[in-house]
């Protein structure tokens, strides 16, 4: 037996003994753990699982074992999702603290900042949110206008943020702030701090959805000690980049990733318009819903294939933003087929009269016109490649 | 594996030298003004059979080169490329592959080795539709003796003109119930000079070989019938997959090469005082079929993949490979013209060539609502 097949062994073991039963389950949107320091579990099997993860390090599977991590190399790190996925084992801990911060605090913060932070990000015990949009800063990200001032041994912050996802749940922020005037890009610096510090406010806006997920941020004299800067002063704009291709990840992932909790579009073509053998009656739907699913396949097929890319060395550039253009876009795709499978059923907002499943289609329908617009709209996405990847001039 | 091996990778580097080198667009261009329907330039033919492509599918024990259909695709994408006019698709991969899959072994004794070498060339006479409909067959064999005789006609069959044998479908249904053609369907390997074949070339748009072919009471002996009685439906359809799988890789050659051409354009024509390419109305439509063609290539490779080592999912991944190639090329094709201007519309410029092969390209074994159609099916919806 070779090594991988040793370890795709141990890890299908491990996690037949150690993924509660509840955990195998489609996970249904209140049930994703975010962890942080007022994390409630509204299933006790939730904290269960991720406890018992976080002790493995395989909430981030990659990290180093110093930090948190799991230690395993990429082609282990497959293996293990796909033994996940295999079993139905729901992902124990989201949020930015792994997906973005870990990942570029890994590469560019000093050793104590690692110490500090990386851990309690692996176990889930400090909730993170991203302070970069501001009012007159959106695409345009870097000219935003929050200011930190040199105050010796710290950093004095005014200015406000907005759009900033679960900013009223969150522990930490990690920030992009303005520390010249001199140049636009650099000037800008990547800051860490406590959401607990004196003077910073948050106030929640209600979505479309009806959710509260992201809040106006505003900050007045904060203080922030200079050991909380990550990188060197007025370079933070490079950081802030690569942390985008983290979030863009994330997010082309995201569709898939609650895709657990509503079925494929076909199954509920069919469920809504199949007759007696299943067929979708509708010729048109059928065509629309047969589309989407073979673009689905294939979007499938291309991240397997930019991860045995990658694994053999030779990534390609700004794939992030096809992956985060394309998914976003496909997913905004899948929920407007749903709407017209469904009909009326799909257009529920509240009340017993609807199921649980049709209440969420039509709220996740919503929250869907976001994903091509957070993390970078559609458009910047489509001029990153244009620039990046197909070398078209300004 | 979604991704070329070492030997893999090579193979097209080395096809891609070859052709640029042996046979640029120019060649399809003085094929075509030459006017011969044949549409082949036999001694370049020759040389791609030293180099083994032509016996690509074929075991070395049979005289081939056992390259397989994931190499044969490197193949393929790159003679989409320069729009190379041969019949490695129809003969090496679509009737090769019916050969390998049904025939018997006194069948595969004398054909394998002369297709291997490039000296035979065999293209599959079925459809007898406009558009490509595999179930339809209103060619009729009847028993005599000890043989059959066929009548029929085959509306569009590629590659047939100058093609040493023909492989045609006709249906065993003894009243002639079209809902039985299929299902009950012998192959007949019918050699190119058998009296009452008539072959009658098509001139098409995308100046590649093409034929009408007539079955007048064609008279065949019992060994003329493919795998000599026993069943060829799933060996026709694994066949046509095959065909299709194959396809796709020419018809990604073709519209990555027109991608590639209409790129370096948009960075060359400058309007305006700049270059084309700086306009956001034309980068996004540029990025976004960068994008396509990245579905594409993806679906290309599962399928050819899938075609070596897992054949189970040869028919979705096919259909799946396919109906992308269709959608892609399409817009490609178009999205080309139109970026090229004035200029896209002439005959001196190439890029028209591409679009030309694309559509021919689309509707042989199916177009995309074919293989969506067929997709959904096969998912059972
Ligand atoms: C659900 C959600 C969650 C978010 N969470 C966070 C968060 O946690 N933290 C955070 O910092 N931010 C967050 N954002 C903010 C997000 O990053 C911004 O909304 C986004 O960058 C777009 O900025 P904007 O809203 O100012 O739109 P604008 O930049 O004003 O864009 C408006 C329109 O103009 C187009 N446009 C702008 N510039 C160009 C151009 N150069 N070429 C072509 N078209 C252009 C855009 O594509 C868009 O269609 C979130 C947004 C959403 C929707």
């Amino acid at each position: 037996m070779s090594p991988m097949d040793e370890f795709k062994r141990e890890t299908r073991a491990w996690l037949q003994a150690n993924c509660p039963q509840s955990m195998r389950t489609p996970m249904p949107e209140d049930e994703r753990c975010w962890g942080g320091r007022g994390a409630s579990f509204k299933n006790p099997d939730s904290a269960l699982w991720l406890a018992r993860m976080a002790e493995q390090g395989w909430t981030v599977p990659t990290w180093p074992r110093a930090y948190g991590g799991g230690g395993l190399t990429p082609a282990e790190a497959q293996v293990l999702e796909a033994e996940m996925s295999t079993l139905g084992c729901r992902q124990p801990l989201f949020g930015f603290g792994i997906s973005m911060l870990g990942p570029v605090l890994l590469k560019h913060g000093t050793e104590a900042q690692k110490q500090a932070f990386l851990p309690p990000i692996a176990r889930g015990e400090i909730r993170w949110c991203q302070g970069y949009s501001e009012p007159g800063a959106g695409s345009d990200l870097a000219n935003l206008q929050t200011r930190a001032e040199d105050c010796g041994d710290h950093f004095r912050i005014n200015g406000q943020k907005i759009w900033t996802s679960y900013a009223h749940l969150s522990d930490w922020i990690f920030c992009l702030v303005r520390t010249s005037s001199e140049r636009k890009q650099g000037g800008i610096s990547f800051l860490l701090l406590d959401m607990q510090s004196p003077g910073v406010e948050t106030r929640p806006i209600t979505l479309i959805s009806g959710a509260s997920a992201f809040c106006e941020t505003f900050f007045t004299d904060v203080k922030v000690p200079k050991s909380q800067l990550v990188g060197q002063l007025n370079e933070g704009w490079t950081i802030a980049k690569e942390l985008l291709q983290h979030e863009r990840g994330m997010i082309s992932r995201i569709g898939r990733a609650i895709g657990g909790a509503i079925p494929a579009v076909e199954t509920l073509a069919q469920r809504y318009l199949g007759d007696a053998t299943g067929r979708i009656s509708d010729p048109v739907l059928r065509d629309e819903v047969t589309r989407h699913a073979m673009n689905e396949r294939a979007f499938e097929l291309t991240m397997q294939r930019a991860g045995e890319t990658s694994a053999a060395g030779t990534a390609a550039d700004g794939l992030s933003s096809f992956f985060k253009y394309y998914g976003t876009e496909q997913n905004k795709r899948k929920f407007e087929l749903i709407l017209k499978c469904a009909g009326t059923r799909a257009l529920g907002w509240e009340g017993e009269e609807f199921t649980a499943e049709e209440l969420a289609i039509c709220r996740t329908w919503l929250r869907s016109k976001g994903n091509s617009i957070e993390g970078g709209t559609s458009e910047i996405q489509l001029n990153v490649i244009a620039k990046r990847v197909l070398g078209l001039p300004d | 594996m979604l991704i070329l091996d070492d030997t893999q990778t090579l193979l097209k580097t080395s096809a891609a030298d070859f052709l640029a080198a042996r046979s640029p667009v120019k060649a399809l261009r003085a094929l075509r003004d030459a006017g011969a329907p044949e549409g082949l330039d036999h001694a370049l033919w020759q040389e791609m059979a030293g180099l083994g492509w032509p016996g690509a599918l074929i075991p070395e024990d049979s005289g081939g080169s056992a390259i397989g259909y994931k190499g044969m695709g490197q193949i393929l994408e790159e003679t989409g490329r320069v729009l190379l006019a041969s019949p490695l698709l129809s003969s090496s991969v679509v009737a090769t592959s019916l050969l390998l899959e049904a025939g018997s072994t006194t069948q595969k004794e004398i054909w394998l080795p002369r297709l291997a070498r490039g000296e035979v060339r065999a293209a599959l006479a079925l459809d007898e539709q406009p558009r490509h409909a595999p179930d339809v067959c209103q060619t009729h064999a009847t028993p005599q003796g000890h043989g059959y005789v066929l009548h029929g006609a085959k509306c569009f069959v590629p590659d047939a003109v100058g093609a040493d044998l023909l492989l045609v479908v006709a249906s065993l249904s003894p009243d002639r119930k079209v809902e039985e053609a299929v299902a009950e369907a012998g192959i007949f390997l019918v050699p190119a000079n058998t009296p009452g074949l008539d072959c009658t070339s098509l001139r098409m748009v995308d100046s590649r070989n093409a034929a009408r072919v007539e079955l007048g009471g064609v008279e065949l002996p019992d060994s003329a019938r493919l795998g000599e009685g026993s069943p060829v439906r799933q060996a026709l359809s694994f066949a046509l997959d095959a065909g299709r799988i194959g396809l796709a890789a020419e018809m990604l050659g073709n519209a990555q090469e027109a991608f590639d051409r209409t790129l370096r354009y948009l960075k060359l024509r400058e309007q305006f005082g700049v270059a084309i390419g700086s306009f956001q109305a034309l980068k996004h439509r540029a990025a976004s079929l960068y994008c396509e063609l990245e579905l594409t290539r993806s679906a290309v490779l599962a399928a050819l993949g899938a075609l070596d080592c897992a054949r189970d999912e040869v028919p979705a991944l096919a259909s799946l490979a396919k109906a992308k190639a269709c959608e892609v090329i399409e817009l490609m094709s178009n999205e080309a013209i139109q970026m090229h201007g004035g200029i896209g519309m002439t005959d001196a410029e190439e890029i028209g060539f591409f679009l030309k092969r694309a559509r021919v390209a689309q509707q042989l074994y199916g177009d995309a609502s074919f293989h969506r159609a067929r997709y959904a099916t096969l998912m059972g919806y």
